[in-house]
């Protein structure tokens, strides 16, 4: 009996380190959303298209939506800029959120490079996103019919990330509505 | 050409690696004195490669060779050639280099210095050393060779080394650290040999006494540097972060704490000698564990180095066999008996026990708070962080109460201690303390509870030693008496003196800091606690390998100048880095600290201005602590060997 | 070309649009400035290493001490501030874990371990005294003879130490 106490330190070593492999495969920069399951914030903000038309949140809700976060100051995000258009083209709803950036610049940059969202959202002071916890761009959001987010993705979408994980859970939103 | 036969060299050293980890040991099991005879040639030759492998890469570094892809990535041509020479372990590769030397370096002076042990154990200790050397080249060779060659594209000026680490300390931190981590290695090995003999005794513990000790006080200022440079380098006047980095060295460090007071119950008494042994094995394991943490990526923190699954995986892998074998070797062999000797409740032995189950919980403490995130991200998925509020309720407690045992601690003798002795020799320090933390508690208009029970403590620790001192030369008078004490004695007394110390700094400094974040235009001052900041504009600035801007700040006190501080904010182009170079007025009582935050509108600086009571006494006690230790170690009785055989034979039969 | 351009040029580029900060720290009164570090520094930047937001330059930290500093001046409470970041960025942010069914082995744990081991001292030094008062008689001839030994060896290290 006295001789399995001598086991123990074993064993909490061998716990460790299964705890540790498994550590390996983790990524300890994720950082899931806290407002999974909770309704899209509300906001009063202007229309980056049209700044005299006032948008709120009951302009994002209805349908299930990707809302992307987004500034012409994000490098990355213009990468991301050619994979929504071509989301768009297919169907996908997009809803953008112009992430403290200056109206002209952001405007200029979707003449340009073709406008993939429904309608914007001018964020200019950094609120909306504050309350949506984003601290970065891109990051894009995943809402079903009555405006809940279900998900969130950070970093750059592009033909893989869509086709691997986020195309079902877009798929998955859609089925929702027409059960 | 050079780098090649660095390699190459790697290569050799780690074939003879495999001959010093393999024959030796069968020698030892098999009584074959030709076999074991092997160990010290293999271990000298190791040693011999690896210091010429270092040379290769140093010599890349200072000729800037960067068609060496560790070099390109980790220097400049423009770099001052100390940072050349030390960017050699700025980064994985090189630092892993730097760790086997180390290594090689210590099993070379161990089968020089250990002259007296039984061939079959020397066999043994050099055999387990060979081990680790051979899974750790095996890493360095298969996952992180540092002599890989850029073959197209040879690049004209390298990439620069990380300006965080472009410091004096971190040109030391890093090595003073491993011979810490790699010089638990030796007491490792002692304790391994020892169950693979099947004889755990006083002499396996004098043996490892002293190598145990130097390795506590290498990590110990490894442990100081790098608070100093997180001070000094990281621009926000923090010595301390609780960051997993800072934790993996600081739990070796407890647990070796615990090793050293540990050892020298079994050494004296015989007692203890299973949780000796398996203290050994706890604090290299946890010094592999620290390798893991920092080079595999599953913690985040601000001084990781850049991962890669692979090497995760491979030090996960090498960890599992040395500290599970090691860990089953110890379950099969050691024995359970409590204990064989006897001894009172005011014994020395008791209050080492005490000791040993602080230092032992602090550091379990530190490893649940570190390793928290990743066991509830494995097991739920859920993210969550521990911080210095966790480290800090949880910590200090421990502290105080390790250092309200120490003082005990040192009075106390072995066996037994007549408690009215005792209490004699301790009621007039108590009363002492109380009147110093009491005098301080009311005196002193900032102070609050911590800092009068911290006065208390260290009054408490200093006043028990002197007690002592004066305690142990009565017979023969003071002057006469102090010559004779012992060095591992004096050794014990500046290491808890240093204890006390650096306690003293730690609260002080959290209680008593000051600190303003101000936007300041050129020709504004403003006044914290007694002292008045002028700023005065900033000039620019021309360094080696960066530009910046140069702020003054005048410091005046009634009227006075006390010093005139120039701040820095530096940009490294190469690296495209910003750098804050803080300016520190540096005082016994306390530092004045000035960094510049960012350029604002109309010349204006955003300045950071501190005052910190006191902190120089953490980095000064850490340092006693480390002395002490050296002290201790080269204390006669390790030393004086010839007649050493024949008395302790008796032991070793 | 002036190196000192350059450098605020670098600077602000790579530091983004975090000069808000500074005139953010600006208090009327010494405790909300001491209120104000205190909460920056238990909070951590959800996009750094591992910085609290206190010391770290990125900007979100930037913007999330301008939102301490807000509502630190609206005189809403500390409790209030530290519930309106986890509400959006999760317990991640709490350097100070809450006290919760996931955190009871974090935050008990330790104390546990003091106790057990506090118990297993006391039984070692009963059994320590045990052999002194010479009632064990557990010990078989040979570890008696081994224990004969250390104790006169022992004895003589102690002499020589002395």
């Amino acid at each position: 009996m006295k001789k399995l106490f001598l086991f123990l330190p074993l064993a909490l070593f061998l716990s460790i380190s299964i705890l540790l492999y498994r550590g390996l495969f983790l990524d300890p920069n994720r950082l899931p959303s806290a407002l999974i399951g909770m309704p899209f914030p509300h906001f009063t903000l202007p229309s980056l298209d049209s700044p005299s038309d006032i948008l709120s949140s009951a302009d994002v809700k209805g349908r299930p939506a990707l809302v992307n976060v987004w500034a012409t100051w994000c490098q990355s995000c213009r990468q991301e800029h050619l994979m929504l258009n071509k989301l768009a083209d297919q169907g996908v709803v997009i809803y953008g959120v112009n992430y403290k950036d200056v109206r002209a610049n952001a405007q200029h940059l979707l003449r340009t490079l073709r406008n993939p969202y429904r309608l914007n959202i001018e964020d200019a002071s950094g609120t909306l996103g504050l309350d949506l916890g984003v601290y970065g761009a891109p990051e894009t959001f995943f809402i079903d019919a009555q405006g809940i987010i279900r998900e969130k993705y950070v970093g750059v979408i592009d033909e893989r990330v869509w086709q691997e994980k986020l195309a079902p859970i877009y798929e998955m939103l859609l089925r929702e509505v027409t059960q | 050409m050079i780098p090649e036969l660095g390699l190459f060299a790697l290569i050799l050293a780690l074939c003879l690696a495999f001959v010093q980890a393999s024959i030796p040991l069968v020698g030892a099991w098999r009584d074959d004195w030709r076999w074991m005879m092997l160990a010290r040639p293999a271990a000298w030759g190791q040693f011999m490669f690896l210091v010429f492998s270092f040379t290769c890469l140093a010599h890349a570094f200072l000729t800037d060779d960067f068609t060496v892809a560790y070099v390109a990535q980790n220097s400049n041509s423009m770099l001052p050639w100390y940072y050349k020479f030390s960017a050699i372990w700025g980064a994985h590769e090189g630092s892993m280099l730097l760790w086997v030397l180390i290594l090689a370096g210590w099993t070379f002076a161990v089968s020089l210095g250990a002259r007296q042990l039984p061939e079959t154990m020397l066999a043994r200790v050099l055999s387990v050393m060979g081990i680790i050397s051979t899974g750790f080249l095996l890493f360095l060779i298969g996952t992180s060779n540092p002599f890989t060659r850029i073959l197209e594209n040879i690049p004209a000026d390298g990439h620069d080394l990380n300006p965080l680490l472009q410091d004096i300390g971190l040109i030391v931190h890093p090595p003073m650290l491993y011979m810490g981590y790699v010089g638990f290695s030796v007491a490792f090995a002692f304790a391994i040999a020892a169950l693979l003999d099947g004889k755990l005794d006083a002499a396996w513990a004098r043996w490892s006494r002293p190598w145990t000790t130097v390795a506590w006080s290498f990590l110990g200022i490894g442990i100081a540097l790098g608070s100093w440079w997180a001070y000094a380098e990281l621009g926000w006047g923090s010595w301390w972060f609780w960051d997993p980095v800072e934790n993996a060295s600081f739990m070796p460090w407890l647990v070796g704490a615990a090793l050293i007071h540990s050892l020298a119950a079994t050494e004296k008494r015989g007692v203890f000698k299973s949780w000796t042994v398996l203290l050994a094995i706890a604090t290299f394991s946890l010094s592999l564990l620290g390798t893991f943490l920092v080079r595999s990526g599953v913690l985040t923190s601000v001084h990781a180095f850049a991962t890669d699954p692979s090497r995760g995986v491979f030090v996960l892998v090498f960890m599992l066999t040395v500290v599970g074998g090691s860990l089953t070797l110890f379950a099969l062999r050691a024995t359970a008996v409590k204990s064989q000797a006897s001894f009172g409740i005011w014994s020395r032995e008791t209050l080492l026990l005490v000791n040993n189950l602080l230092l032992s919980v602090a550091a379990a403490m530190i490893l649940l708070g570190t390793l928290y995130p990743l066991i509830l991200d494995a097991l739920t998925g859920a993210k969550l962080s521990v911080g210095p509020p966790y480290f800090n309720a949880m910590f200090v407690p421990l502290m105080a109460l390790l250092m309200a045992a120490s003082a005990v601690g040192m009075l106390t003798r072995w066996r037994d201690t007549p408690t009215r002795w005792l209490g004699r020799m301790l009621a007039p320090v108590l009363a002492v303390s109380l009147l110093v933390a009491l005098t301080v508690a009311t005196q002193h208009d900032r102070s609050n509870w911590a800092v009068a029970g911290v006065c208390l403590l260290a009054t408490w620790i200093m006043l028990a030693g002197l007690r002592d001192i004066f305690d142990k030369t009565r017979h023969k008078g003071l002057f006469k008496g102090l010559p004779a004490l012992s060095r591992s004695y004096w050794g014990m007394h500046l290491a808890h003196l240093g204890f006390a110390v650096c306690a003293l700094g730690a609260v002080l400094t959290t209680v008593g800091s000051v600190e303003r974040e101000q936007r300041m235009t050129p020709g504004t001052s403003i006044k914290l606690g007694a002292y008045n900041f002028a700023f005065n504009g900033v000039t620019q600035l021309q360094g080696p390998n960066y530009i910046g801007d140069r702020g003054s700040v005048r410091v005046m006190k009634d009227g006075h100048e006390v010093a005139m501080l120039h701040p820095e904010k530096r940009v490294y182009p190469v690296q495209q880095a910003i750098m804050t170079e803080a300016a520190i007025q540096g005082g016994f009582t306390r530092d004045l600290f000035v960094a510049l935050g960012e350029p604002l509108a109309d010349d204006a600086w955003a300045v950071r201005l501190q005052i910190k009571p006191f902190v120089r006494l953490i980095w000064l006690g850490a340092t006693m602590m480390a002395l002490g230790g050296l002290l201790a170690a080269t204390d006669r009785r390790y030393r004086a060997r010839k007649i050493e055989p024949t008395l302790n034979a008796g032991i070793i039969e | 070309m002036n190196s000192l351009v350059i450098a605020i040029a670098l600077s602000l580029m790579l530091l983004g649009n975090s000069m808000a900060a500074i005139d953010a720290a600006e208090f009327s009164d010494d405790s909300k400035y001491q209120r104000f570090y205190d909460l920056a520094s238990e909070l951590r930047c959800p996009k750094c290493q591992n910085q609290n937001i206190a010391e770290s330059s990125s900007p979100i930290a930037n913007d999330l001490r301008g939102e301490i500093h807000r509502m630190l001046s609206e005189g809403q409470s500390d409790e209030q501030i530290i519930d309106f970041m986890v509400a959006r960025y999760g317990d991640f942010v709490l350097y100070d874990p809450r006290l919760n069914s996931r955190t009871v082995l974090l935050w008990l744990g330790p104390s546990a371990l003091l106790l057990v081991g506090g118990v297993v001292v006391a039984v070692i030094i009963r059994g320590g005294r045990k052999v002194r008062s010479g009632t064990s008689n557990e010990l078989s001839d040979a570890e008696r003879y081994r224990l004969t030994d250390l104790l006169q060896e022992s004895d003589r290290l102690i002499e020589q130490d002395t």
